[in-house]
């Protein structure tokens, strides 16, 4: 066994009181492509954020060719030799390839105030030719925005050469590639391997893992699960460890009588699609028909890249009409054009992010409760503050929020009470069909609850619900069917009874 | 006492009451004591106050109009050329002036909001456009009683009696109208920030736009309606101006525009938008007003008081700084 390149002994870390991650150990060698496993939450952003200077202070301790590794800062990691390639690319688009492959470690002369614009050209090209990319010397001076993503990908490979990195973070490189640029990429990848790099390689696909691993580690719950050669670790046992647990939070028993198939659909499509609004990407859905009957659950399971956030925002209209394909809405056709009119067509979607794009967090506890439904409060455009507060009282009461005054700013209540102004202000307009994008993220195991029972109580009243979780457990003890997605069309479709978290996982990562 | 501390209205009058304490201690013999002097504070800054209205809806939007100084100079120009060059009657002459400052108003907002060019920008490029507009439609000339006729001989007019009503006093002349105006116009904004739906979405907009948008809030409309209603504002703002100095000067409200973001910012209204209100405007206007006064009655001179006034403005915005 030759002594490894990097080394993670015992490294934890809490956040608030909650262990993100804990007591994990492994080792990774100098020229290997280590791929790093596990379900959305199991800990691998955590322990790249740690092992990429993001978090300085965690537990335990790392150590990189046989000495101690504590990054203080993403630049002290990136001198250590340890890069991060992460989805969202870090490359600053107004820059020129060049500047953009040495920010940071510029090319100085003149006591490190003049820059050396022409040696940055040169070394520049020099990587890029290493690398394969096909970029001329000319190239080098256009700005980084010119080129597509996956040449940017590239580029950001090559700066992490530029800072002669040894340990290379992949973070989902290919989730917005095509399958030809998919193939470059692991070229390059090949290339890093030779050169003695490590690659760490975060990925959801099962192809992928199948393509580019030596070895994989998988992380569940924020622990060490296995450590093994790719060829030891076939599908099966892959899975079984990623996924390895109970159910257990409750979830309120299924209504009864809900085929589907009987009563007219809440929401239907026929092959819908939906346009990325980045023109060089690829669509993010594609031909996905689905229906939902009133007082149904339908999931939409997919890890990240699936497309089912964008399925959502397409639906709702939240990026404008960029949906092809048919939908109707109760049996009405629609065509999704602004949330305005989504909301008024009886559709609410409840978004994953709830500080970015969910509340306004300045304003009042009831602000934000009849946002989404001002008409209803101020006839005539008048606002009535009266039935503003007598409504978000009530409904504060029906979700048992938990408030000093309707008056408090909302940024001053609890993560699982925001969650539930959030909600209380999508059922405030009387939608017919809801879009829950993670409803129980940041929500405390008593609140979910709670808000699971609710969502069985509004179904139980013909509400028809589309759900995407990021907690499978969660996704399968509420749906009453779930769909599959992967690279944007549908995988798979489980009843109730058929889904498993192991049948789902697979059908997620595209495996056959 | 800390939790006050929090409330931004609180905040605002302990500045104001800064500034008013030092008018006590630098009372110049008395003067500050008089009852004039107060008047004459609130009449002073009624054309800045009428300004930092609109600035007020627009901040709250998330975001900046450069063009009140402008619109405010272009109107005193187009109202005083109706009155007194065509003799339009007092009332055509108003609307007149208030549909211009909405169309220049309405016109950043456009560009603000369906184009998407930023505020800063989209605002100093009107404030620019509308000086040169006020200067066209002028002649580089001021508009007042005296006109030059083709023969090159001067002619009089009679001041319409509109100047007189807006530059008298009211109340046993206790009172400035323009003061009268501007305390209408902090009314008007606060019906609009305070019991309309759209004042809601406006708060919205600024706060968080993309929060506001997926919640069905027609952020563009709510822009278009912050920016036209500061335009209407500066139009007022400019009419009250012309009726004080009996003329309309092409070159009137220059800086103007940094007067009324200082009220507003004084105030304790965030730059960043989304927080803040017209009630909090009030009173970093009365600020800025004894701070002008105390030093004018001080007979500070100019130098002096410009670099005080700059110093000030930091200290008072800096006391309004919420903790992060």
């Amino acid at each position: 066994m030759p002594e490894p390149l990097l080394r993670f002994a015992r490294v934890g870390k809490s956040f608030g009181g909650v262990r993100a991650l804990d007591d994990v150990s492994f080792d990774v060698l100098a020229g290997e492509v280590h791929v790093l496993a596990g379900e959305n939450g199991a800990g691998k952003s955590t322990l790249i954020k740690i092992l990429a200077g993001v978090h300085p202070g965690f537990d335990g301790e790392m150590t990189l060719q046989g000495k101690p590794l504590r990054p203080a800062s993403p630049d002290d990691a990136r001198r250590s030799g340890i890069s991060v390639i992460h989805q969202e690319l870090s490359l600053v688009d107004s820059m020129s390839v060049s500047d953009n492959i040495h920010l940071g470690r510029e090319s100085r002369r003149l006591g490190g105030w003049w820059l050396d614009r022409p040696a940055q050209v040169a070394r520049s090209a020099e990587l890029c030719r290493q690398l394969n990319l096909e970029l001329s010397e000319a190239d080098m001076a256009r700005p980084v925005e010119a080129f597509s993503l996956s040449v940017k990908n590239r580029i950001e490979i090559a700066k992490a050469l530029a800072f002669e990195a040894r340990v290379i973070v992949m973070d989902e490189p290919t989730s917005a590639l095509d399958r030809p640029e998919v193939d470059k990429l692991f070229t390059l990848v090949a290339a890093l391997r030779a050169r003695g790099c490590a690659v760490i390689y975060i990925t959801h696909k099962m192809e992928e893992i199948a393509r580019v691993a030596d070895r994989i580690t998988v992380l569940r719950d924020g622990k060490w699960v296995g450590t093994a050669p790719a060829g030891e670790c076939p599908e099966r046992r892959l899975i079984q460890w990623m996924v390895g647990r109970d159910l257990s939070e409750q979830f309120p028993p299924p209504g009864e009588g809900r085929a589907g198939g009987t009563a007219a659909p809440a929401l239907e499509t026929r092959g819908l699609g939906v346009r990325d609004p980045d023109p060089s990407r690829r669509n993010a859905v594609g031909g996905v028909s689905l229906r939902v009957a009133p007082g149904e659950i339908l999931g939409i399971a997919g890890l990240q890249g699936s497309g089912a956030a964008e399925l959502f925002q397409g639906l709702f209209g939240s990026r404008g009409a960029c949906c092809t394909g048919e939908v109707t809405l109760g049996g009405v056709p629609f065509h999704p054009k602004n949330p305005r009119d989504s909301i008024g067509r009886g559709l609410a979607h409840l978004t994953a992010d709830r500080k970015a794009t969910g509340l306004v967090l300045g304003m009042s506890v009831g602000a934000n409760v009849s946002l989404a439904s001002l008409p209803g409060v101020s006839p005539m455009g008048l606002l009535r503050r009266g039935i503003e507060r007598s409504r978000a009282r009530h409904w504060a009461g029906a979700l048992g929020i938990r408030l000093a005054s309707i008056e408090q700013p909302v940024g001053t209540l609890s993560g699982g009470n925001q969650q539930k102004v959030v909600l209380a202000k999508w059922l405030c307009t009387g939608p017919r069909v809801l879009l829950l994008e993670d409803p129980t993220r940041g929500v405390d195991v008593g609140a979910k609850r709670e808000i699971y029972s609710l969502m069985r109580a509004w179904t139980g009243q013909g509400m028809a619900i589309l759900l995407i979780s990021s907690e499978l457990p969660e996704l399968l003890g509420l749906s009453d069917r779930i769909l599959v997605l992967h690279r944007g069309s549908v995988s798979a479709e489980f009843t109730r009874a058929e889904a498993t978290q192991e049948k789902v996982l697979a059908a997620a990562m595209g495996s056959q | 006492m800390k939790a006050a501390f929090q409330i931004p209205w609180v905040r605002a009058l302990l500045a104001l009451a800064l500034v008013f304490a030092i008018g006590c201690l630098c009372n110049a013999h008395g003067a500050f004591f008089h009852w004039s002097t107060h008047r004459d504070m609130l009449r002073q800054v009624s054309v800045y106050g009428i300004l930092a209205c609109g600035m007020t809806l627009v901040v709250v939007s998330g975001g900046i109009d450069l063009a009140v100084g402008s619109v405010l100079g272009l109107s005193a120009v187009i109202f005083s050329t109706a009155t007194l060059h065509h003799g339009l009657p007092a009332f055509l002459a108003v609307a007149l002036t208030l549909g211009a400052g909405a169309a220049a108003g309405l016109a950043s907002g456009t560009l603000v909001s369906r184009l998407r060019v930023q505020p800063f920008i989209a605002t100093l490029a009107l404030m620019v456009f509308a000086r040169g507009l006020a200067k066209a439609l002028s002649g580089g000339q001021k508009i007042s009683r005296v006109i030059q006729q083709p023969d090159g001989s001067f002619s009089y007019v009679d001041l319409p009696t509109v100047f007189a009503r807006l530059d008298a006093r009211v109340l046993g002349g206790n009172v400035a109208a323009v003061s009268l105006v501007f305390l209408a116009c902090v009314l008007v904004s606060w019906v609009v920030l305070s019991r309309l739906r759209y004042g809601r979405y406006l708060y919205a907009t600024g706060g968080n736009e993309d929060a506001a948008r997926l919640s069905g809030v027609p952020v563009v409309r709510a822009k278009l309606l912050a920016y036209g209603l500061c335009g209407v504002f500066a139009a007022v703002a400019g009419i009250c101006q012309a009726a004080q100095e009996e003329q309309g000067d092409p070159e009137a409200g220059t800086g103007y525009e940094l007067t009324a973001i200082a009220i507003v910012v004084i105030g304790g209204t965030s730059l960043a938008g989304g927080r803040g209100g017209v009630g909090l405007t009030l009173i970093g206007a009365i600020t800025i007003g004894y701070l002008e006064k105390i030093l004018s009655i001080n007979a500070v001179p100019e130098a002096s008081r410009l670099m005080l006034t700059g110093a000030i403005i930091v200290a008072a915005v800096l006391l309004q700084r919420r903790k992060p």
